[in-house]
């Protein structure tokens, strides 16, 4: 069975979802209150256009020296007690896991969220392990059942409404229907308590490595990962190789400005700090502890000096948020692991340049992401330049012979007169054909309008203006 | 030495040596204590520290209660699980939690033991002590050696801090320079950054509290000396 090439299977959902008002206004709906909180906590900053330029230069540090922070970090938190794997695709990471998973005999696995998993389809994987795994951030919990991607990178749900999820919950789990998101969610605590307890493994990801003490920092509101990463006999974290800070002291800058780009908050509920299994002295915690550290395409990510700061994200969604593309087209139409302006950048780089230089197309270049992201990624530019790299490796005949020709006219004064002539001519008696099946430009006439032909050209009009001046 | 590790390396060694194109991008190192420049502002005395720190729980919806004496923390206690039927409240070795729980004549677990943990589940509150609060965020930040593990204060429905007033630092940067002093380079296997009870936005992004780690903060803070 071949499968759709992305670039199309992006314009149908695209198309299919932008169709769709009432979900759109509803994902505009729900993002109207993160922009009054973000711009609250914002404000609230002495300096934020500061403290971006601090982040940014922090995690040049990080990634431009990588080499050197990553194996400070794997000495350092090797000498907690925790085991590193180190997995050069996502392969070797399901592998690792699956290995482990093995050897514990493990029959249940919760996981607390992390898009790195989501990445190397880690989940799918552990299943054919005959190992049960369960989601036990909300939202994740929620896709999960629907059997449903994430639909943002810090909010998977966002484009379900109560009634859906009542439903969902009643058909799955048995639970009377309501429409009280607040006895909603005591239903998924309910369900997941006994996860929780019963779990052979703890699965998380990583917000940030921390090189100099050897730790991992995961961030979260609900308490999921703590409970994830506390109850079961063994942790296993996922993380990318650029997740990297040099000190634990940057979390002071860092933990805040994820909070408020990613979600409006001032801080995260859950912003916990982990070296190593439980030590001897310690009356709970997990025995065994394993870091799978993974590359999968990020090094040609580095490798491209040009766009390496994409490698500074800290997966805030910030950008996801303020993309007019990406509230219209919907986190699914993307068909990736990550979604919107970041997504857009990264794919191309982690998935191939041919198949994914569609996603940079999609682009009003605003540049809404590139001002809202704290870590100054040069998002919009690198749109550009993707574009422009998906032009040189897979040149469009016909494009690069229009451009020729437009060269070629707009370098003679005569020839471009007569052209622009012709257009005007052409333009009044082709108006029947535009937006039709003849129209060879009917993907951009289609929903637009071109202003009416002037009566003469710039240059007619001037050289009258100036044979009628004294 | 696995054969993915030196191909990773060798692939970030040999993409580094290219330089980023572009000479700005290489600014200044920041040094830590600039942050506070640009973080939200923290006062400068620890009067305005508390002030700062109970507007923060306020909006956080941590209960705060600022009691002159263990006594007055423990009839404090005893009020919140009348009123919540705590069947049991756990906490960890301590002689002042020890006294507190006591003095509140409650059913109580002491974790003192790795088989304790099993009976935890089962507990409706859980009692801690703290490393620090943290003035500019309304945080309580708790380790996993000096706190009682990583699963009291979490687990239960109801989390209690008992803290004292000097244990109030200013911001981030404060508490994890003293983290540093007290606990490098044997750090405790987990510390937590809390910041209000436990919450989600997942469901229309509407506001929920306890989602899976507890429902209700609540912070004694005593006005004494520790």
């Amino acid at each position: 069975m071949t499968q759709t090439p992305p670039a199309l299977q992006f314009q149908r959902d695209a198309h299919r979802y932008t169709a769709n008002r009432s979900e759109r206004a509803w994902i505009r709906r729900a993002l109207r209150g993160y922009y009054a909180k973000r711009d609250e906590n914002r404000d609230r900053f002495s300096d934020w256009a500061a403290a971006r330029r601090a982040a940014a230069a922090i995690k040049t540090e990080a990634i431009d020296r990588l080499d050197y922070w990553l194996e400070m970090f794997e000495k350092n938190f090797s000498a907690h007690g925790g085991v590193v794997h180190w997995a050069s695709n996502d392969r070797e990471a399901r592998e690792a896991v699956a290995q482990i998973v093995r050897e514990k005999k493990a029959r249940l696995v919760i996981k607390s969220k992390s898009m790195t998993s989501e990445e190397i389809h880690l989940s799918a994987a552990l299943e054919k392990e005959n190992c049960e795994v369960v989601e036990s951030d909300l939202g994740e919990f929620i896709v999960q059942l629907r059997h449903e991607a994430p639909y943002h990178l810090v909010f998977p749900a966002m484009h379900l409404k109560r009634d859906a999820i009542s439903r969902l919950f009643h058909d799955h789990l048995g639970t009377p229907e309501t429409d009280s998101p607040e006895e909603l969610t005591m239903i998924a605590r309910r369900a997941m308590r006994e996860k929780f307890l019963r779990a052979d493994i703890g699965i998380s990801g990583v917000n940030f490595a921390i090189a100099e003490t050897g730790m991992i920092s995961i961030t979260e509101n609900e308490g999921n990962a703590r409970l994830t990463t506390s109850l079961p006999r063994v942790h296993i974290a996922i993380m990318g190789i650029e997740k990297i800070l040099p000190r634990m002291e940057d979390l002071a800058l860092f933990l805040p400005m994820l909070a408020t780009a990613g979600a409006g908050q001032h801080l995260t509920c859950y912003n916990t700090l982990i070296c190593g299994p439980r030590r001897h002295d310690e009356v709970d915690g997990p025995e065994e502890f394993h870091l799978i550290i993974l590359d999968n395409r990020r090094s040609l990510l580095l490798a491209d000096a040009e766009q390496r700061d994409a490698l500074h994200c800290i997966r805030c969604g910030a950008c996801l948020n303020v993309c007019p593309i990406f509230q219209n087209v919907g986190g699914h139409s993307y068909g990736t692991t990550y979604q919107g302006p970041i997504g857009a950048v990264i794919t191309p780089h982690l998935r191939g340049l041919k198949s994914w230089k569609h996603l940079p197309a999609a682009s009003s270049l605003c540049g809404a992401c590139t001002e809202i992201c704290p870590v100054g990624i040069d998002l919009h530019h690198h749109l550009l330049r993707i574009r422009r790299n998906g032009a040189i490796a897979s040149p469009r005949w016909w494009e690069k012979a229009l451009f020729e020709a437009f060269a070629l006219v707009a370098s003679y004064a005569g020839l471009f007169s007569l052209a622009s002539g012709l257009g005007r001519w052409g333009q009044s008696w082709t108006q029947w054909l535009r937006g039709s099946w003849a129209d060879p430009a009917r993907a951009w006439t289609r929903g637009r309008d071109l202003p009416p032909p002037p009566p003469q050209s710039f240059r007619t009009w001037w050289k009258q203006r100036q044979a009628a001046e004294p | 030495m696995s054969t993915s590790r030196t191909t990773i390396f060798a692939a970030i060694r040999q993409a580094l040596r290219t330089p980023r194109p572009h000479a700005h991008r290489t600014l200044p190192k920041p040094t830590t204590p600039d942050f506070q420049l640009w973080l939200p502002p923290v006062g400068a005395t620890a009067s305005e520290w508390l002030d700062q720190f109970r507007e923060r729980c306020n909006v956080l919806k941590t209960r705060l209660e600022l009691l002159p004496s263990l006594e007055a923390a423990a009839a404090v206690l005893g009020q919140i699980a009348h009123e919540e039927q705590w069947n049991r409240l756990a906490f960890h070795p301590d002689p002042r939690l020890q006294k507190l729980v006591e003095l509140t004549q409650r059913p109580s677990l002491c974790l003192e033991r790795p088989g304790a943990i099993a009976e935890l589940a089962d507990c409706a509150a859980g009692i801690t002590l703290c490393e620090s609060l943290i003035a500019q965020t309304g945080s309580v930040l708790v380790t996993s050696t000096t706190c009682g593990g990583r699963s009291l204060s979490v687990l239960p429905e109801h989390h209690v801090v008992l803290a004292w007033r000097e244990q109030l630092v200013p911001d981030l940067t404060a508490a994890y320079r003293q983290l540093r002093q007290r606990h490098h380079p044997d750090y405790p296997s987990m510390i937590s950054l809390i910041t209000g009870p436990s919450r989600t936005g997942d469901i229309e992004r509407i506001l929920v509290l306890g989602a899976h780690g507890p429902k209700r903060l609540t912070i004694l803070l005593l006005d004494a000396p520790e």
